[in-house]
């Protein structure tokens, strides 16, 4: 085999670099053919896409082809097949959504890729919320401003605490820090845990009681349930939308909370807003993804 | 006389650097402007003391050799850094509670991966370059480095520059163009040493006492040529404020774009392709014992080579603001390109024809050949990866993270280290290296390593690309981006665990040419070959 080679061995080109020396073989075949080739179709691509520039704008290509054209194509091929659903869902009776099934499907696949678009970067991509920072879980049964596919819908349209909405969601607990004593909201927080059913500490929680009458009632009610006129949370559902250790709780009395959704719709976001079918759409799938009442 | 003037432009960088420290505007400036205040007080205390003394003398019939240690030093610590980097922002992807705590902001993913990117491919990869480049030169061209001391300061500038860069992306100095991170005053300050690289290297060139100019030498000198060009156009900027590192680009928009990623690809093509070729054309020939497979293969695919990769920029920028014409031409240019890269691992591999046993018993030439493999499968990626319909899926992705690391660990890194290894007993006058098992033990922990990265990352790459496009029926997305990142975790473990195997590969190497140069028998035969 070796011999062969030497045989075969071509001269060298006669230099020698720091006794490096190279032989004078021919350009492979192969090589140079794949090379011609890839000019060839090269040339032939250029004629065919847009390719070469001129002086103002460039050559078309025969083929007529254009990236900016094809998605146009593409999304104008996708609304009009969606074209009549959103239309039935623009002017749909929310309430009555759900005995239309076909309509109820088509709603809640688009408001399914809507929500996993804009809303899952704060409720999650499974709409549980994150307790850390104060995102509502979806899927549960507590609905501080309401569970219908009503309330949902204008949720998403205006926001909570949003100012560009005159008709947002809005309430806002004082922040009893600078209002009660530090014992007052130790005993409060005590009376809290016992009314939503955890551990707590009776001897405090009776004194926290009074608190609670003469501090929290006027919103949370009397027996802590809430008001959802007011937005104000029910206590005693063991659903913490802060979460419901001694020390959360303690830093929800003493500095309040005040979490903020944006408005979604058109009408505040401009063309990166939500249209009504749209916002139809993810309120019906945040209503059947478990809570919705 | 000289010394005199070196004292004055010293003392007026280093008044100047203490005021710039007092007026600096934010804290990556002001932490700058002392490393230069320290660098030039400490130069010219040190000129200040020998100035008047008589000069040592130099042998100018010898080689240069002792930039080339302080470089091959330099290529191996600063590899071992950008590694392990890589190593930690990898885990961070994995496991973001990494990014811990109280290191914020400094130790964040965000600024960490300049850091890596810029310690492989400019501190170890650069280092590398001007290293071999100033070995190579001088035997190629049978003459010592020309300009005196410039070499070393070729070396040293280099150095802060990597320390200058490094530095201000921890503490939050970037003008935010990838691979071009570094503010405008570190940006001067490498187009001055650049310069200067140049003169060094055309300077020897042109005093060769050889006729002809070989090869690995075309290839340096356009790398070195091409880079000057890219770093100066891609950098214009204009500074907010000579006391802060904030600066404005003068293109905007998809013109900055364009010009952004004509310096990214050819950041490639130039950097780590071109130069590496250069090494590639000394080393392999050298450590097989062969001659060169074709000179004209060489001549053609240089000059196509350099021709073509310079169109392919714009292929980074499918399916974005870019007009459809120069998307068209990037990808063009690109697929044309795929021939005339082969034409190096073509010459790289057929040199080894007649030596094919040396594959058994050196395995320095295995690291040679698997490295010249990785790059044919690379350079055949590219193109693919340039096809509209294919970065439609691709783009995004970490399949080109996958695609960069092959390139990256397995061309470029594999072979650097065989370089490393030819170099170091050559320059320290040792007989043979303390370890072949354990260069045997670098190369196989390095290629699996390799290999998890770059399967993880095509499988996860793909993998996302089709979840991110997955619509159902009526046309709706199927997937949020945060489905895709979580099903990416196992993939992005294996990945972390693949680039861990290559640290260590790369440690072991350190160890190897540390016993080298310690304790390696000294070479008895034929000490250091003269300039002539």
């Amino acid at each position: 085999m070796s011999k062969k080679d030497d045989k075969q061995e071509v001269e060298t080109t006669g230099h020698s670099w720091d006794g490096i020396e190279e032989y004078n073989n021919p350009l492979p075949r192969w090589w140079l053919w794949t090379f011609y080739v890839t000019i060839l179709w090269g040339v032939l691509y250029t004629i065919a896409y847009p390719a070469w520039p001129l002086i103002s704008g460039a050559t078309p290509g025969f083929l007529g082809f254009s990236t900016r054209a094809d998605v146009a194509e593409d999304i104008a091929a996708v609304d009009a097949a969606n074209a009549s659903n959103l239309e039935a869902l623009r002017t749909v009776e929310l309430a009555s959504l759900a005995s239309n099934t076909d309509l109820q499907n088509f709603a809640v696949n688009a408001g399914a890729a809507l929500f996993r678009a804009n809303c899952s970067q704060c409720h999650g991509a499974g709409a549980a919320g994150v307790q850390a920072s104060g995102y509502p879980n979806l899927l549960d049964d507590a609905w501080l401003w309401g569970g219908t596919v009503d309330d949902i819908a204008f949720t998403i349209s205006h926001g909570i605490r949003n100012e560009q909405s005159d008709d947002t969601r809005w309430s806002e607990m004082p922040a009893f820090g600078e209002i009660l004593e530090e014992e007052d909201i130790t005993n409060v927080v005590q009376f809290v845990r016992q009314i939503s059913g955890q551990d707590h500490d009776a001897a405090l929680a009776t004194p926290g009681a009074v608190v609670f009458e003469e501090n929290c009632s006027s919103c949370h009610g009397e027996a802590g349930m809430g008001d959802r006129e007011l937005g104000a949370p029910n206590l005693t559902d063991a659903i913490w939308l802060y979460g419901g250790s001694v020390e959360t709780l303690s830093d929800t009395v003493a500095n309040s909370r005040f979490g903020v959704m944006p408005a979604w719709s058109e009408e505040f976001r401009g063309a990166s807003g939500l249209s009504q079918a749209e916002i139809n759409a993810v309120a019906a799938y945040v209503h059947q993804l478990g809570g919705g009442e | 006389m000289s010394d005199y003037l070196k004292l004055v432009v010293l003392g007026v960088i280093a008044v100047f650097a203490a005021i710039a420290a007092n007026f600096g505007r934010d804290l990556a400036y002001q932490v700058h402007a002392i490393i230069i205040l320290a660098v030039a007080g400490g130069l010219f205390l040190w000129v200040l003391r020998n100035t008047d003394e008589p000069k040592p003398v130099i042998d100018e019939t010898q080689y240069a050799d002792g930039v080339v240690r302080a470089g091959a030093i330099a290529t191996t610590l600063w590899g071992v850094v950008g590694f392990l980097v890589g190593v930690v922002i990898a885990f961070q992807l994995a496991f973001p509670a990494l990014n811990i705590e109280w290191a914020q902001p400094y130790a964040n993913f965000g600024r960490l991966r300049p850091l890596h990117t810029s310690a492989v491919i400019f501190a170890f990869g650069g280092n590398a370059l001007i290293c071999t480049s100033f070995y190579v030169v001088q035997r190629t061209s049978a003459a010592r480095l020309w300009g005196g001391n410039l070499a070393w300061f070729v070396f040293w500038g280099y150095q802060l520059f990597i320390v200058l860069a490094a530095t201000g992306y921890v503490l939050g100095a970037t003008q935010s163009k990838e691979y071009a991170e570094p503010e405008w005053y570190v940006d001067i300050w490498l187009t001055i040493v650049w310069v200067a690289y140049l003169a060094v290297f055309l300077g020897t060139i042109v005093k060769r006492k050889e006729p002809h100019i070989y090869v690995a030498n075309w290839f340096y000198l356009s790398f070195i040529v091409t880079v000057a060009l890219l770093h100066v156009v891609n950098n214009l900027s204009i500074p907010v404020s000579i006391w802060g590192s904030r600066s404005v680009q003068v293109f905007a928009g998809v013109q900055d774009a364009m010009t952004q990623w004509w310096y990214g690809h050819n950041a490639v093509g130039f950097f780590l392709t071109a130069g590496f070729l250069a090494m590639m054309y000394y080393f392999v020939p050298k450590q097989v014992g062969r001659p060169v497979y074709s000179y004209k293969l060489s001549i053609i695919h240089f000059w196509a080579l350099i021709f073509l990769y310079i169109w392919a920029g714009p292929h980074h920028l499918h399916y974005t603001a870019l007009p459809d014409w120069a998307s068209t031409l990037g990808m063009v240019f690109s697929i044309i390109l795929w021939m005339p890269s082969w034409g190096g691992m073509i010459n790289g591999l057929m040199t080894l024809s007649g030596a094919w046993d040396k594959l058994r018993t050196d395995p320095i030439v295995r690291m040679m050949v698997i490295s010249i493999g990785f790059y044919g499968m690379s350079t055949f990626e590219g193109p693919m990866m340039s096809i509209r319909a294919v970065n439609s899926l691709s783009h995004y992705t970490d399949w080109t993270i996958g695609h960069v690391h092959s390139g990256a660990l397995g061309w470029n890194g594999m072979i650097t280290f065989s370089c490393l290894y030819f170099l170091v007993p050559r320059l320290w006058n040792r007989e043979r290296l303390y370890s072949l098992s354990a260069v045997n033990w670098h190369f196989w922990l390095a290629t699996i390593g390799i290999v998890l990265y770059a399967a993880s990352m095509w499988v996860t790459g793909i993998m996302e690309g089709l979840m991110w496009r997955e619509v159902d029926a009526n046309g709706f997305l199927v997937n949020s981006f945060a489905d895709t990142v979580s099903a990416k975790f196992p993939m992005y473990v294996v990945r972390g665990l693949g680039g861990l195997l290559f640290l260590a590969g790369s440690l072991i190497m350190c160890w190897n040419l540390w016993m080298t140069v310690r304790s390696a028998p000294e070479r008895t035969h034929s000490a250091a070959i003269p300039a002539e």
